[in-house]
């Protein structure tokens, strides 16, 4: 921004403002024609007004604020006046900068319409306003200069708009983040009166940008961004037969039919020049668009197009042009840049006290925390306001966390802080997905179409998450990515590649009769052809294995059944088959090992009426994959989850009606080993909808989400027992902490974390939980507008089983150490919160002491106010027992003794 | 702890009020009619009847635009105070000689404080105001008396609390924005020897302050926007009574309200435990100047007469 300072004194010199101006005004050179979009459209240039000196300026300016703040919004530093810096003078003119471009349009109106309003208004006799758009200046220009109705602007009309450019940005960047209002909303909490503020005079201390990401950086970091020149909505077409002056307009007419098929060309877009010698066409035209996504599509679509045998276009962005126009003819070698070590990365897992980190979002904050469970509350990591503009999202292993702006993704990390590692350009990116081994990042956006008969346009990027180049990209119209899915829902599914075989090997996409299998090596298809399947449905990549299970619906009215299959890769040989009848939905689960497969059949009663559910397990690691099919008990029950154990051989099923549905757990291995499912046991009539089991088995949570509000039963498979119940009412999500998700047993002795949250979908009690496994409560934390929790996943652990092993077995020997930390931790606790107790019992004390000191010098006005009843005994409120004995009668009796 | 039901009202409640011996308790609703309670049993004393507190005196404000003055013993009306908008609150001063009423906004008037003079003499009393203090934007909700009247400390919807000159009307203090209130300020309960005083917001905070200095003391965070407060006379306590807004109470479970009195430790900040029972949000709290009950009245209309049990007085944490 120290530019902008430096831009406003350059171009207030004459001299400087012309040489802006020879360079600038390239566009009025290359086509006269061409509309420029400058986004100036809501400034307008008032002439003919008095030069006055410097003196006065405060004045005329008031002027000018009264009259032009009457017709709409001026911009806050909206008006501006020049002074010449050598006479100290007004130059005679002024600009006025309004809002926004709907105030503009009553301005237009105001000023365009009824042309005497502003234009020509007499502020006294020698003073004749005279009022244009900005815009038209550029727009009536023309190099040779002929007489031009504004003398005293022209000379300055290009500097300024430099310099009214770079004065917006700043506007235009807080825009892209907060929203006006909001900013507006933020200054007056802060007391910040806006139009008090010059933007100008904000530096931002460098190596900061305040969670700002300007697109200024982007161009000056590295040249492959593109400058957003203005023109990526034209293309330019060559190749066309030369025609005559009589055939111009018929060749018009095929092309603009050719071309206003795929988008709408904007009005006077199409513009083929003629050689004023030979009166013909030069054998090329323009054509610009109303959005450069359309031009992109027709650059795809036409780039080839046949015309006749002699003419095939040859269709490129006008942009691309200058870009291959500047790339040097002489090769020159490219620049050697030393080695730099980078930050560890993984410092966090190195964290002595073993913690976790996670990231909560909740209003524009986001937070990384580790969890202190010891101390029961957490400590802070890193923050930032404006962090990500739509959500955040670790990478699988935990390395990186994403974050999604409107030019594309960003990853961060590092040692002790985040520090942003790589950006991923993809304009208007809605969703990120990483791969497993978080080698690649897939970006997603979609656009809406200008013709609203077209599908959404959908972009997919496929980024080298360190390098940050493009591996490969995709692009098509939505239907193609949209296909799949149950009962056909419109719409795509994410991720739209899902990653499979192992070590980010494949990435596979369903396609319409086909699945398309791409490999990393290459970015191509595998044997360069997709997997045809008629008609396939749904598919799923084995966890661990190169292994597709993909199904197939019932065709031809039940005369073909349906099938499972599972399909080798890259052979692309097929494993095993089933063959199922009366399907109507089938749905996958892979245990997270790859040992196991369970598919959900949902069959047709024979009425055809309703339906229900059984279940088909495949032992994927036996020879020849043998079959089982479960049927639950009461075969009529609804399934309302499944869920694998982790790395084990156990499953539970919520099934039944709600609102008490049941739960059962099933094995896959018995004890003698004679392979077959068994139920293990029954919950009747839990509270739950939703399970969720710890990373390395054995507890699980079944969890009553929305509609239970909430109600936690911690479960040990292990001995069959509920371990305790919890409520955290509203809940909406729950995760288990990453430390069990490592083999290593040593990682059992650890306490592992169940955290909860209720996410801004609920207005009320936004925030999170952190249990233990067992079903203590150990701290809350409320948010509100609480969106987002997780935490941060763990890669594999490092040790090789055996000294998994030997850890297992020493399991004591290392627990002793932890143990004795924990106990230090405890005790230090207790006396730091001793402390605090105490620290805050004498300061209260020190209140009250001086409360009482000033009640007692009160004391006799007081009474005088109370018309000297001494009344503050009262105050010091006393319950007396008082007895009081009575005599009610006295009677004397002689009693005889004998 | 069994409460005492006290249904005597037809309308939510908006203010519970101990005598000064803690024998009798007062008790306001949208229902018109002010009543007065046996402070030990819940047992109906008898209503005040004329709306379309002291031992001897009890002041009333009311939304038809007056404020009354009765006699407590007899229920009589002793004097009224025609306003020309709704009367939001009432305080008397220390002595009785001095009452501050405040009114709403309303129509085109904007709200104010009046201060006015309380004879001892009913037949003398007039409806002059001593002082009009103005500026506040929005509803003041509450305007008590600050150490020795010389003061009169004010908060409203503003979300700031200011103390001004009982004698000039200058505003002397205001809270600032920074450690403040960020949402209405519901309700305010002064320290029995009137040192601190307790402020509960909307912004689901309550907090205390010195009345003296208006220097922040405590913030109690709870979970729920807070509609009454009230500090115990007798231990280190103070409660918290609110609840989700009426107008959402029907949307949602039961327990998503939170009508519970939530009792924090005035020292630590720490929650002791809550007492719940209303079905509404609750609008008033009052301890009896003992400090050994308590009671609460809500949105559903109940007043809830709490005596402690024995070990509330022994809790430790």
């Amino acid at each position: 921004m120290a530019d902008i300072m430096i831009m406003k004194e350059v171009e207030i010199e004459p001299m400087a403002s012309r040489i802006l101006l020879s360079s600038d005004d390239k566009d009025v050179d290359e086509g006269n024609e061409q509309e420029l979009d400058s986004g100036f459209d809501n400034i307008i240039v008032v002439d003919n007004v008095p030069v006055v000196p410097g003196e006065k300026l405060e004045e005329l300016e008031g002027v000018f604020h009264k009259m032009y703040g009457q017709i709409g919004v001026i911009k806050e530093d909206g008006l501006w006046m020049p002074v010449d810096p050598e006479t100290q003078k007004t130059p005679g003119y002024c600009f006025i900068e309004y809002n926004n471009p709907q105030v503009f349009i009553y301005i237009e109106l105001k000023l365009r319409l009824p042309q005497e309003k502003t234009n020509g208004y007499k502020l006294d006799k020698a003073h004749n306003f005279a009022v244009n758009m900005f815009d038209d200046f550029n727009k009536f220009f023309v190099p040779s200069a002929r007489s031009t109705p504004f003398p005293n602007i022209l000379s300055t009309t290009a500097g300024i708009r430099q310099n009214s450019w770079l004065k917006l940005k700043p506007i235009a960047i807080m825009g892209d983040v907060l929203i006006m209002n909001q900013t507006e909303e933020l200054a007056s909490r802060l007391g910040i009166d806006l139009t008090q503020v010059d933007l100008d005079s904000i530096h931002v201390p460098p190596g900061e940008n305040c969670g700002i990401i300007s697109d200024d950086e982007d161009v000056y970091e590295d040249d492959q961004q593109e400058l957003d020149s203005g023109f990526g909505n034209i293309i330019v077409v060559d190749n066309l037969p030369v025609v005559p002056r009589e055939k111009f307009e018929k060749l018009e007419g095929v092309i603009r039919k050719i071309y206003s098929q795929i988008g709408v060309i904007k009005e006077d877009g199409l513009w083929m020049p003629v050689d004023p010698e030979t009166q013909k066409t030069l054998g090329y035209c323009f054509i610009e668009y109303n959005t450069p996504q359309e031009a992109e599509l027709a650059k795809e679509k036409t780039n080839g197009y046949k015309l006749d045998k002699a003419h095939i276009f040859a269709v490129n962005m006008f942009d691309d042009f200058d870009k291959f126009m500047k790339v040097p003819n002489e090769w020159a070698p490219p620049e050697f840049k030393p080695y730099t070590p980078g930050e560890n990365l993984q410092q966090w897992l190195t964290d002595e006290k073993a913690r976790d980190q996670f990231v909560i979002r909740a209003g524009t904050d986001t937070e990384v925390l580790w969890n202190d469970a010891r101390h029961l509350k957490p400590e802070p990591v890193y923050k930032r306001t404006y962090w990500t503009e739509s959500f955040v999202q670790w990478s699988p292993l935990g390395t990186y966390l994403a974050t999604v702006h409107r030019q594309g993704a960003a990853v961060w990390g590092g040692a002790a802080t985040f520090n942003r590692l790589m950006r991923y350009a993809h304009p208007q990116v809605k969703l990120i997905d990483f791969s497993p081994g978080e080698k690649y990042l897939v970006t997603y956006s979609s656009q809406e179409p200008s013709n609203p008969r077209d599908a959404n346009r959908v972009v997919l990027n496929i980024f080298d998450v360190r390098t940050g180049k493009v591996m490969r990209d995709f692009k098509g119209s939505a239907d193609e990515y949209a296909v799949g899915g149950t009962g056909g829902v419109a719409g795509v599914s994410w991720p739209v590649f899902r990653w499979g075989g192992g070590k980010d090997k494949y990435f596979a996409k369903l396609g319409k009769n086909a699945i398309s299998v791409y490999e990393t090596e290459t970015f191509t298809l595998i044997d360069k052809k997709s997997l045809k399947v008629e008609n396939v449905m749904d598919f799923s990549w084995s966890p661990t294995d190169p292994i597709l299970a993909l199904f197939v619906p019932e065709l031809g009215g039940g005369n073909q059944p349906a099938r499972v299959s599972l399909v080798q890769i890259p052979s692309k040989e097929e494993l095993r088959q089933k063959n199922l009848f009366s399907v109507s939905d089938c749905k996958m689960y892979w245990q997270s090992n790859g040992e196991y497969l369970a598919v959900k059949v949902d069959r047709y009663t024979k009425t055809k009426k309703s339906t229900y559910t059984g279940f088909e397990l495949f032992r994927i690691k036996e020879r020849d994959i043998p079959i089982e099919v479960l049927e639950l008990d009461n075969k009529n029950d609804k399934i309302i989850a499944f869920a694998w154990e982790p790395k084990g051989h156990r499953f539970a099923v919520i099934h039944g009606d709600s609102p008490r549905p049941d739960i059962s757990f099933y094995t896959m291995k018995t004890a003698n080993n004679t392979s077959r499912v068994s139920k293990l046991t029954t919950l009747k009539g839990k509270q739950a909808n939703a399970l969720f089991w710890s990373p390395s088995g054995r507890f699980i949570v079944l969890a009553g989400l929305k509609g239970f509000n909430g109600q936690l039963e911690f479960y040990n498979v292990d001995e069959l027992e509920t371990m305790a119940t919890g409520e955290h009412f509203m809940a909406t999500d729950i995760e288990w902490d990453p430390t069990g998700s490592c083999d290593c047993i040593s990682c059992l002795h650890f306490y592992r974390y169940v955290a909860t949250a209720v996410t801004s979908v609920h207005e009320m009690e936004n925030g999170f939980n952190i249990w233990s496994f067992n079903g203590k409560l150990l701290y809350r934390t409320l948010k509100d507008h609480f969106f987002q929790f997780l935490w941060r996943p763990r890669p594999p652990s490092f040790l090789s089983p055996e000294k998994e092993e030997e850890i297992a077995k020493n399991l004591k020997k290392y627990s002793k150490k932890y143990e004795a930390e924990d106990q230090d931790v405890s005790l230090q606790l207790s006396e730091q919160e001793r402390e605090r107790r105490r620290a805050l019992k004498d300061e209260w004390e020190k209140w009250v002491n001086k409360w009482k000191r000033l009640h007692e010098e009160d004391k006799l006005e007081r009474q005088g106010l109370r018309d000297g009843e001494a009344s503050d005994e009262e105050e010091e409120y006393e319950a007396k027992e008082i007895e009081v004995e009575e005599v009610l009668d006295v009677s004397e009796e002689v009693v005889f003794f004998d | 702890m069994r409460p005492i039901l006290m249904k005597g009202h037809e309308r939510p409640l908006t203010y519970l009020k101990y005598n000064k011996d803690g024998d009798l308790l007062f008790s306001c609703a949208k229902d018109h009619n002010p009543t007065v309670w046996f402070a030990d049993n819940g047992e109906r004393l008898g209503t005040y009847r004329g709306h379309n507190g002291d031992s001897m005196r009890l002041i009333t404000g009311s939304a038809d635009q007056t404020a009354k003055l009765w006699n407590v013993q007899t229920g009589a009306q002793l004097f009224t105070f025609n306003f020309d908008s709704p009367a939001r609150s009432v305080d008397f001063a220390v002595g009785d000689k001095l009452a501050v009423i405040t009114t709403d906004p309303f129509m085109e008037l904007t709200s104010a404080i009046h201060v006015k003079r309380i004879s001892r003499d009913p037949s003398e009393q007039t409806g002059e105001s001593v002082l009009i203090l103005k500026g506040p934007q929005g509803r003041i909700n509450r305007a008590v008396w600050g150490p020795l009247n010389k003061t009169i400390i004010s908060c409203g919807e503003d979300a700031i609390i200011r103390i001004w000159d009982s004698e000039t009307g200058k505003l002397l203090k205001e809270s600032d924005k920074e450690s403040g209130h960020k949402k209405t300020i519901t309700s305010l309960a002064k320290a029995a020897d009137g040192s601190h005083f307790l402020t509960g917001s909307l912004d689901k905070s309550a907090k205390l302050w010195d009345s003296r200095t208006l220097t922040l003391i405590k913030t109690y965070v709870t979970e729920r926007p807070v509609n009454a407060v009230a500090m115990s006379p007798l231990l280190d306590h103070v409660v918290l009574g609110g609840g989700q807004d009426a107008s959402a109470v029907t949307t949602t479970d039961h327990r998503a309200g939170k009508f519970e009195a939530k009792f924090y430790d005035k020292i630590l900040l720490e929650e002791i435990g809550g007492v719940k029972g209303h079905f509404g949000p609750i609008n008033a709290l009052a301890f009896n100047p003992d400090g050994k009950s308590f009671s609460s009245g809500g949105e559903d209309g109940y007043v809830r007469l709490h005596h402690f049990d024995p070990e509330y007085f022994n809790i430790k944490i």
